[in-house]
C-alpha cells in the first residue's frame, strides 16, 4: 500500500464504499443522511481548535506542556478530549530553536483528525508524501518557510498507531496575552509543521 | 511480552512484504536506524487486515533514521518512524536472550 498504487486505487475504493452504502440502504440498515449525520457529529468535535487550544496551553502552563511531551493521551485527557476510544496514541513534538518538526504519512494519510479536523488535500498528495521525508527543507521552501542551515529537522512518518502533532515555537512579544489570544495565533500548517507561527 | 531491542540499540529494517497491507515503508527496507523508544505491545496491522483474530501482539519501537543514510544526497534531517518487532533485525545487545 504505498506510492502510486494506493493513489489509483482510491476510485475503486470508493466504488466500493458506495456499493457497500447502496446495500445497506436497501436493506434498511442505515441510511445516508445517517452516515453524514455521524460524519457531521464527528468533525464537529474533531476540530483544529482542539489543537489550538492544547498548544496554548502548553506555552502557558510548563507542567501541562511537560506532560504534553512525555505522554499526549494523558495530557489530552487533563483537559478534557477523550481518546480512550480512538485506539490511537498522541505523540506532540516540540519545536525548538535548534530542531523544528514535520509530520508526514508516507504509505496513506495518518493524521491527527481529533486534534486538527480533516486533513488539506496537499498532505494526501503523492508529492507532499514523497518529498516530506527526502527534502523537507524543499517542502517548507514551497509553503514560504525558510529555516537557518543549521536549523535541524526532524520528519515524523505516521506509519503506525501514532499520530504526530507538532508544538510550534511561542511568538516573540506574546509574553502578556492570555490563553484564548495565543491560541488564535496557532495555525492548522504550524501543527503539521509546514508554517511557523 | 519482553523488550528485544534495547533503546540506543541499532537495527536494520527488514524488507516490506510483496503482497497484503504492510506498516513498513519501502523507503526504509534494508537501512540501519537507532531504537530511540520501546512503545509497548500493540496489536500487529497485517494479521488484521489479513482477518487473524485475535491479531498477534507486537512491541512497537520508535526508530530514528539518518535521512542521509535513507538518501545520499539528503543532509540535515532525520525521519522518525514507528515500526513493529518483526520489521527488525539485528541489533548490537540483548539478542533474545533476556
Amino acid at each position: 500500500m504505498s506510492g502510486t498504487h494506493e493513489h489509483e486505487d482510491s476510485a475503486a475504493i470508493s466504488k466500493r464504499v458506495n456499493a457497500l452504502i447502496a446495500r445497506l440502504e436497501q436493506v434498511g440498515f442505515l441510511s445516508q443522511g445517517e452516515i453524514d449525520a455521524a460524519l457531521v457529529a464527528f468533525f464537529e468535535k474533531a476540530r483544529p481548535e482542539n489543537g489550538f487550544k492544547i498548544v496554548a496551553r502548553a506555552w502557558v502552563d510548563d507542567t501541562f506542556r511537560k506532560r504534553l511531551l512525555e505522554n499526549g493521551n494523558a495530557a489530552l485527557a487533563d483537559i478534557g478530549i477523550d481518546t480512550s476510544r480512538l485506539h490511537m496514541q498522541f505523540r506532540v513534538v516540540e519545536n525548538t530553536a535548534e530542531v523544528h518538526n514535520l509530520i508526514v504519512c508516507t504509505l496513506c494519510s495518518c493524521y491527527p483528525m481529533t486534534l486538527l479536523g480533516a486533513s488539506p488535500g496537499w498532505y494526501k498528495s503523492d508529492a507532499y508524501r514523497a518529498k516530506a521525508v527526502r527534502d523537507p527543507r524543499g517542502v517548507l521552501e514551497e509553503f514560504g518557510v525558510i529555516l537557518p542551515p543549521e536549523t535541524h529537522i526532524s520528519v515524523w512518518d505516521s506509519t503506525a498507531d501514532y499520530r504526530y502533532m507538532v508544538l510550534p515555537r511561542r511568538p516573540q512579544n506574546t509574553e502578556n496575552a492570555t490563553e484564548e489570544a495565543l491560541a488564535a495565533m496557532v495555525t492548522r500548517n504550524g501543527l503539521i509543521g509546514t508554517a511557523l507561527l | 511480552m519482553p523488550t528485544i531491542f534495547e533503546i540506543g540499540t541499532t537495527v536494520r529494517i527488514r524488507a516490506p512484504r510483496s503482497s497484503g497491507h504492510t506498516r513498513l515503508p519501502a523507503y526504509l527496507a534494508h537501512k540501519h536506524g537507532t531504537v530511540i523508544t520501546c512503545e509497548g505491545p500493540f496489536a500487529f496491522p497485517e494479521d488484521i487486515a489479513d482477518g487473524i483474530r485475535p491479531p498477534r501482539l507486537e512491541m512497537l519501537y520508535t526508530i530514528r533514521f539518518n535521512a542521509h543514510d535513507l538518501w545520499s544526497d539528503t543532509t540535515g534531517n532525520d525521519v522518525y518512524a514507528a515500526l513493529y518487532e518483526s520489521y527488525l533485525e539485528g541489533g548490537t545487545t540483548n539478542e533474545r536472550n533476556t
